[in-house]
């Protein structure tokens, strides 16, 4: 068999669905051979696109995301989605064409060394040397992309490799001496956890973007309502936790929310859960949880103890120690702590000035209001933690954001991999105008695939986030963030690429208009909300401050 | 990783030591570039680093010294372990016979030579080359072995320095292997 078919075939047998990417004279066999299959490949209009679509893709479906690209600018292009994947534990597989093993080395056209390049932000890549390593290496690439700490896996292709003759037997196991994850926690750790959880007073949860990951929103909520424990999350962990449940803080860290972030500096225990103590999580971390004993649970035993000590670290699966822990453990009620958060909560509620003028927070509120199952994708900025904030998620995988990396362009491609896992959903990018510029030839993507991704643009006509930081920290020297364009017009760029687009000026028409938007199924919709341009996010914790030096608005 | 607590507990955790690292990796190319990366990024010192096969063919042990606090440390084994392509990881900083192969090309007279091919033979070095002004001597021995007999040879002028870098075992039953 060629080995391009082979391949297809090897991708057929792992369950692929959908690939997304962009061909070229490297890869051409293999797209030859897709020509046949029962894969459907969506064509996106950059490969950094794919990449985002793929992982998208993944985050919302929980399978394995696939992307495709040609050799040289096609992979070099493939580069920030693969970091992207890469911060944030996706898991996907890109594969790209390489010049034929003949070439390799001599600055041929279109060559470029891309398993050099990606491999600081692959959890592993591969180049195919041997044809007879092709099908093992396909194997190998699936099982490592998803298992452990799942990442990004990238298979670079010399085309002569692909076109030669080879007979298919794809294995039905890997030899990966060098890979074991560990899945079960340590019993003694375990017993230590459980011991510190009951005698803690003032326990919370920190829950991160593993619980995800490994499926275990279920203990979660188990865990935290029989200690009981008020629940914190990160920006990845949105969704572990139903955020209209009672013991739910909501997202903590340099924008979360005062409550939040005070419950977490007065705890006397942290019960971290596959988070990484991001700085962006954490603030400083001298006074990180000054009171607190930690317990860490992460797969990646790496992460213990790399950003904060740690007084009970286990290393496995989230949802195997969760469901361990949960037997050692009983109800103690908490009187005292449960009055002083919920007292917190009363006093510094999430809040921002409604005053007539047309504000991003309204609009997220909104559209949570009118589709509250909706996937909501992100951009960065301040669009993507206005949305953290006031978009309450109820499920896990329904929030889709670019956390580690903060790569800007991330939310509509990834809303369109969304899309294409759940065609039935309502999939929403809230987006900042300078983001969505970063990705919008995708556009023609949507309309090509009928893909009715929203784009919902909170307009500020300013790269708002870092407008913000030059606002309260630069003396208001605007340098380089004013996006004002004479008359750019987002809604006559949609219609100018076949989907539809709207304009929204005042607070009264934004229910109207995105109702009217959700009705559309077959094209996608961009909605240009016009917002007040200096609004802020706000409560703000600066950047290397501690978690309760809180600047409010 | 026993080791290292205990010897961090003795020196306190947060000064700086020498570890020596044993990583057994498959034998596959890149397996060195993504060691090299890895230490890159993660802004790790490599105070010396060597790579040959072991009794199999299809794995290599790296002997990596590295100086960091405990912390640096584990971390680097940690990291190291994240490598697909790596087998193991072990600590043998301690209880552990090390030893580097260096070749020295000093300046050298007739009046000088006899004093240096002395020093070489209470180092058990040996003279492997002799030429009209200069002699090469090869040594092997630990880290304070070697910088000794080094800066005895300053005073007549080192011409050249070939070091192998480190490889390390540890003594009696303890093994490194698969
Ligand atoms: C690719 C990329 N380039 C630059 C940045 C730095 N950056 C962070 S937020 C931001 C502004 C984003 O502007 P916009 O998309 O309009 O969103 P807003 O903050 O206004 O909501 C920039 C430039 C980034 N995160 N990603």
């Amino acid at each position: 068999m060629r080995a391009a078919n082979a391949i297809v075939k090897a991708f057929e047998e792992e369950g692929v669905k959908h690939i997304f990417g962009i061909p070229g004279g490297a890869i051409i066999e293999v797209y030859d051979a897709l020509y046949d299959s029962t894969i459907t490949h969506i064509l996106t209009r950059h490969e950094q696109a794919a990449v985002h679509a793929a992982d998208g893709y993944a985050r919302a479906s929980g399978k394995v995301g696939v992307a495709f690209a040609t050799s040289g600018p096609g992979a070099t292009n493939t580069v920030t989605g693969i970091a992207t994947a890469y911060m944030d534990s996706s898991p996907i597989v890109v594969m790209t064409g390489q010049v034929p093993r003949s070439l390799i080395g001599n600055d041929a056209f279109q060559e470029a060394d891309i398993t050099g390049i990606t491999m600081p932000v692959t959890k592993h890549n591969y180049i195919v040397t041997d044809p007879t390593e092709l099908l093992p290496t396909i194997k190998e690439a699936f099982y490592i992309a998803p298992t452990g700490r799942p990442g990004p896996v990238l298979i670079d292709l010399p085309k002569d490799i692909t076109a030669a003759e080879i007979e298919y037997n794809y294995p039905s196991r890997v030899s990966l001496p060098g890979y074991k994850p560990k899945r079960k926690g340590h019993p003694k750790q375990i017993r230590r956890a459980a011991e510190l959880i009951m005698e803690a007073e003032r326990p919370v949860i920190l829950a991160g973007g593993g619980i995800i990951l490994s499926n275990a929103s279920a203990e979660l909520v188990k865990l935290a309502e029989t200690i009981p424990a008020f629940v914190v999350t990160t920006l990845m962990g949105k969704g572990t936790f139903p955020e209209n449940h009672p013991l739910c803080l909501g997202f903590v860290g340099m924008h979360g929310s005062k409550y939040a972030n005070y419950a977490l500096t007065e705890c006397d225990l942290v019960i971290a859960i596959g988070t990484r103590f991001s700085d962006r999580t954490t603030g400083n971390v001298d006074s990180f949880a000054p009171y607190a004993k930690i317990i860490h649970i992460d797969i990646d035993p790496a992460e213990i103890g790399k950003n904060v000590r740690v007084d009970v670290p286990i290393v496995g699966d989230a949802k195997e120690v969760l469901k361990e822990i949960l037997k050692l453990i009983n109800y103690k009620k908490r009187k005292e702590w449960e009055e002083k958060v919920n007292n917190w909560r009363r006093k510094y509620p999430l809040r921002y000035q409604n005053d007539g003028k047309l504000k991003p927070q309204y609009v997220i509120e909104k559209i949570f209001e009118i589709e509250p199952e909706s996937i909501v994708t992100t951009e960065v900025g301040q669009n993507q933690m206005w949305a953290a904030q006031y978009f309450k998620t109820k499920y896990p995988r329904q929030f889709i954001s670019s956390g580690g990396l903060g790569t800007m362009g991330f939310g509509f491609p990834a809303a369109i991999g969304a899309q294409t896992a759940f065609p039935e959903k309502n999939v929403v990018d809230i987006a900042g105008d300078g983001s969505f510029l970063m990705n919008i030839q995708e556009l023609a993507t949507c309309v090509d695939f009928n893909i009715p991704v929203k784009i919902a643009i909170m307009n500020n006509q300013f790269l708002g986030m870092v407008r913000q930081w030059q606002e309260l920290f630069y003396k208001e020297r605007y340098s380089a963030t004013c996006l004002r364009c004479k008359e750019l017009r987002f809604d006559k760029i949609a219609e100018g690429f076949g989907g539809v687009g709207m304009v929204v000026e005042r607070p009264t028409e934004v229910e109207e208009t995105l109702r009217e938007a959700f009705e559309i199924r077959d094209v996608p919709v961009v909605i240009d909300f016009r917002v007040e341009r200096l609004e802020n996010v706000f409560p703000m914790v600066p950047a290397g401050a501690g978690l309760n030096q809180i600047i409010d608005g | 990783m026993a080791n290292m607590a205990n010897k961090a507990k003795a020196n306190n955790s947060n000064s700086n030591s020498r570890y020596t690292i044993s990583v057994l990796v498959a034998n596959k190319p890149g397996v060195l570039a993504r060691v090299a990366s890895l230490f890159r990024r993660r802004n790790f010192n490599i105070e010396s680093l060597t790579v040959g096969t072991t009794d199999r063919d299809d794995i290599s042990r790296m002997t990596i010294v590295v100086n960091g606090d405990l912390r640096v440390v584990e971390q680097v084994m940690k990291q190291l372990n994240k490598l697909i392509d790596v087998i193991k990881v072990s600590d043998v900083t301690e209880k552990s016979v090390e030893r580097e192969l260096v070749l020295v090309k000093v300046k050298a007279t007739s009046e000088t030579r006899g004093e240096i091919v002395e020093l070489a033979n209470i180092f058990r070095g040996r003279v492997v080359d002799v030429s009209k002004d200069s002699v090469i001597i090869e040594i092997t021995g630990d880290e304070d072995k070697i910088k000794a007999f080094i800066n005895l040879m300053r005073q007549f002028g080192i011409r050249e320095l070939a070091r192998t870098g480190m490889v390390a075992m540890q003594r009696g039953e303890k093994v490194v292997s698969v």
